[in-house]
């Protein structure tokens, strides 16, 4: 048997019109974590379904050597009988059935049909010990959290006999501490002889977990390195072609006036109302000053953010919302555009963008009244006009306004986002993690609008799962934690180490109200 | 992730009249199925279908069904279906009857207070599904048993008419000529001294001069968008693909009107609907109000999000299709001169049919006018032709359920292609 598990060779996969992968060679040696990393569109994600069998043999050219023999794969039971299991970005768990149910679907623990629950039970608690998971297999996957979701996908995985775990920027929607969890799962399936393949666009975790390292950039491999050749300068240029100085533009801040301020803001819980989610939040916002929001997932940032957009989450909201130092009424989303407000939602395809509309239509729904008469008829080409506007402000990479949102790429999908709110013109924007999933390269490009919108003398408030992020564009950051506000530091003084103790000393209050309660 | 090009080529060279084609090909692909099924009729009825008496019965016999279809658009563009248009439908014709014959209304007044208990009756079932969060599926059900009930309660069982004869009008009517007839070859006079029928050419001129407005006025709006687009600097079909499209528009039209003006003209339920359709092609695709109703439609969680009131949105919505309903129940009432028990029976299951035909996506966000008015009219002559050949009512069922999940496979079919 060969040192590699996997080898791919001369992978070339044509759709109508784009050449998606050309000649792209892939070996992956036994053992290994093995990261691959490319900008949004570059063809990570088709090479892994080409891989998977998403795309059956005959679909593409080249060969799949997976253990020294040639596989040619016509559906994804193929690749799975060989161990091959692959968790994709978007999880694919029913939420309304129980992590058991999940854990072996289409792979049921049946006889003749007939399916034996106490075998699927205690097969399932073993396998969520193993990714040290501590749920009651029969609790519904809608219960537990994202982290803890993706935990139960590569329980699902390990209930295949997987011998090669391919995950799909696994940590994408994670917060820290599941993600440092989740690699360091890998790590100790690794130790058990396990072979992963990782995509991922996170430089940091890359560095941390990954044995080798392949690139690919438009479709094609541009090189594999080993881990101790890594630096993140080097991934980043062999990534975008060409070298990032700095990966978060500079800006000289131009600070005026509060323009936004939030006082005494408390929200209940939709449901269980007797929850605060919000408690007796204070935090401006000023003139050209872009604010940080950090804190863990679950403390209440997206929240904080809906509530004062248009009330839309929780119940019980009391507070004060003040716009350029007036009393602004934003109990609607109508209201709230009209007072100058603007929300860019953390999930851009379920809360941001109509998928299966153009981005002319998408970038002019929230300010209509902009391209339309008094009676409420649009001009089509003034509407075409802003369209285009802004699909070059923004950089938008499409072939034309006419393209449906839905197929564009992750990063340009969040600039069609971006371009609804900036032609509905806000004073204040809120970006509710306005990086997440999308590549380096985009990720520059939206920190520059930010810049820009800054330097027009917009109040940014940006809320991040990503440290380094929030320090990298923000002047000022706050730091919710279980919905109080536990600190507040100029970015320029601010570091990890500085957000992460008010997060503790947050917790340890929190703990000492509760107890004194 | 892999579909995306990178180059923006928005400015770029003018369109081939190859892409112009493969581009309208979608658009008007709906058109030429209508076309191609009335020739296929045409043929296998002998040339009866395109009579002028029966093309004016084509006209009258699908009008209720396309004035419904144009709010059932709204409604399945919005992501949601309403199975109670045939019941409310119904049930306005009797209610006509009631006030105009048992009660002696003037029938003009009975007409405004009927489509407004239409729309109240869409508003009640508007507010459930809109603000109630009752799935429309649900709501409609329970609207449609209420309403064939109620209907029944209301005309005890009886038919009740005839109508007052400005109220036939409505259904039976024609547009008086103005201009006077156009005598292109005498009709041979019979043994009174009077035309016989079916010799001769004798024009209705007033249908023909509509005709020659309607054209003028596509071809002015045609030119005058072309140029719009173009002093924007922004690419414009082929000059040649341009004529020869607005060449055979006009000639279609132009047809239709002289086989119209050939019998009695235009029926004023063709006037009604015509203003109607231009209204509701008008509001989707250029009002704020319909925009707002395909991104409900797309997604209504971002739409919210973008500051749309959806849930007035549907009540909205439902009380269009309300209104329109019971202005359908009054053009059915005025066609058979009598409103009966079993007046609306099934019709909703047309309507609906006639909008999937016509393109509309069921998942809510997709859907045209022009489709749904289109898909009307292929249902309709089918059933206008198998009638004509004689087809037995139990095969024309099975061939028009056929047509529907044909038209709709053949349209999924063609989107996951593209």
């Amino acid at each position: 048997m060969s040192d590699y598990i996997l080898e791919m060779r001369g992978i070339t996969k044509v759709f109508p019109g784009v050449k998606a992968l050309e000649n792209v060679n892939l070996k992956v040696r036994r053992g290994d974590i093995h990261a691959i990393c490319g900008e949004n569109g570059a063809g990570k994600s088709t090479l892994m379904k080409v891989l998977s069998g998403v795309y059956p043999y005959g679909t593409y050219d080249g060969e799949i050597y997976y253990e020294g023999k040639e596989c040619r794969f016509t559906g994804i039971h193929d690749s799975e009988k060989l161990g091959i299991v692959i968790i994709h970005q978007e999880l694919a768990l029913v939420p309304m059935l129980s992590i058991a149910e999940n854990m072996f679907l289409g792979n049921e623990q049946a006889t003749g049909g007939m399916i034996n629950w106490s075998v699927t039970r205690k097969r399932a608690h073993d396998l969520l010990r193993k990714v040290g998971l501590r749920e009651d297999p029969d609790t519904l996957v809608t219960n537990i959290g994202t982290g803890k979701q993706q935990l139960v996908e590569i329980a699902k995985a390990l209930a295949k006999d997987v011998k090669l775990l391919i995950l799909d920027e696994p940590t994408a929607s994670l917060s820290e501490r599941d993600s440092q969890a989740l690699l360091d799962l890998l790590l100790e399936f690794k130790t058990q002889g396990m072979t992963s393949i990782m995509i991922s666009h996170k430089l940091n975790e890359i560095k941390r977990v990954a044995d080798q390292i392949t690139v690919i950039r438009d479709g094609q491999s541009i090189e594999t390195m080993e881990r101790e050749d890594v630096t993140e300068d080097r991934i980043v240029t062999s990534m975008v072609g060409r070298t990032l100085e700095n990966r978060y533009p500079h800006r000289t801040p131009k600070i005026g006036e509060t323009m936004f301020e939030l006082k005494n803001w408390s929200v209940h819980h939709p449901i269980h109302p007797e929850r605060q989610i919000i408690k007796n939040v204070n935090l401006t916002v000023r003139k050209g000053e872009v604010v940080g929001i950090a804190g863990l997932m679950g403390a209440g940032r997206t929240e904080l953010a809906m509530s004062v957009f248009g009330r839309t989450y929780g119940v019980n909201i009391t507070g004060e919302v003040f716009l350029h130092g007036k009393k602004a009424d934003t109990s609607t989303v109508g209201k709230a555009v009209k007072a100058g407000l603007a929300y860019a939602t953390e999930d851009r395809k379920v809360y941001g963008l109509n998928l299966i509309d153009h981005i002319k239509h998408n970038v002019t729904i929230a300010n209509l009244p902009g391209v339309s008469s008094k009676a409420g008829v649009i001009d089509d080409m003034h509407e075409l006009k802003v369209a285009n506007e802004y699909r070059r402000k923004t950089n938008i990479r499409s072939s034309s306004v006419y393209q449906i949102t839905g197929n564009l790429s992750g990063g340009n999908q969040q600039k069609v986002v971006l371009s609804k709110w900036l032609f509905a013109d806000p004073d204040v924007l809120i970006l509710d993690e306005p990086t997440r999933g999308i590549d380096v390269g985009a990720k520059y490009e939206i920190y520059t609008i930010i810049n820009q919108l800054a330097s027009d003398g917009k109040g940014i408030m940006i809320i991040s799962s990503e440290m380094p992020e929030l320090l990298g564009i923000c002047d000022r950051i706050y730091v919710l934690n279980e919905g109080r506000i536990v600190g507040e530091m100029e970015a320029a003084e601010a570091s990890q180490e500085k957000i992460m103790r008010a997060i503790v000393r947050g917790h340890a209050r929190e703990e000492q109200l509760e107890a004194a309660s | 992730m892999t579909t995306e090009t990178a180059t923006p080529t928005v400015n770029a060279a003018k369109a081939s009249a190859r892409d112009a084609i493969k581009a309208n090909v979608r658009e008007y692909g709906l058109i030429i199925a209508l076309i191609a099924i009335m020739i296929f009729f045409q043929i296998m009825t002998k040339g009866v279908l395109f009579y002028p008496v029966n093309l004016t019965n084509i006209v009258l016999q699908n009008s209720y069904i396309i004035v419904m279809a144009l709010g059932m658009l709204l409604v399945i563009v919005a992501g949601h279906i309403d199975l109670s248009v045939g019941s409310v439908a119904g049930f306005i014709g009797g209610a006509a009857a009631v006030l105009m014959v048992d009660y002696g209304f003037n029938p003009f007044i009975a007409a405004v207070l009927c489509i407004a208990l239409g729309a109240v009756i869409g508003g009640v079932q508007g507010y459930f599904v809109a603000y109630m969060k009752i799935p429309s599926f649900i709501v409609t059900l329970a609207g449609m048993l209420v309403f064939k009930g109620l209907l029944l309660w209301l005309l005890s069982g009886r038919s009740l008419g005839p109508f007052p004869v400005e109220f036939q009008m409505l259904s039976a009517g024609f547009i008086p000529d103005f201009i006077g007839p156009w005598t292109l070859v005498a009709p041979t006079l019979n043994a009174n001294g009077g035309p016989t029928p079916g010799t001769g050419i004798v024009l209705h001129a007033t249908t023909l001069l509509i005709g020659i407005i309607i054209v003028a006025l596509m071809l002015f709006f045609a030119l005058k968008s072309r140029r719009n687009r173009e002093s924007h600097g922004y690419e414009a079909e082929p000059f040649g693909f341009f004529i020869v499209k607005n060449v055979v528009m006009a000639a279609i039209i132009m047809f239709l009107m002289y086989k119209f003006a050939s019998y009695k003209g235009l029926p004023n339920v063709l006037i009604v609907m015509a203003i109607l359709i231009a209204g509701f092609v008008f509001l989707t695709k250029r009002m704020t109000f319909g925009r707002r109703i395909y991104a409900m439609g797309g997604n209504i969680k971002a739409a919210a999000l973008s500051g749309i009131m959806t849930e007035r949105l549907t009540f909205y919505i439902f009380s269009i299709m309300g209104a329109l309903a019971g202005l359908a129940g009054l053009i059915y009432a005025a066609r058979l001169n009598q409103a009966t028990p079993k007046a609306g029976l099934g019709m909703e299951l047309d309507v609906i049919a006639a909008v999937f035909v016509g393109g509309a996506s069921a998942m809510g966000g997709i859907g045209e006018v022009a489709g749904a008015v289109i898909g009307a009219f292929i249902m309709g002559v089918m059933n206008n032709g198998m009638g004509i050949m004689g087809i037995n009512i139990d095969w024309q069922q099975v061939i028009k359920g056929l047509v529907l999940l044909g038209a709709v496979a053949f349209d999924l079919y063609n989107k996951k292609k593209a």
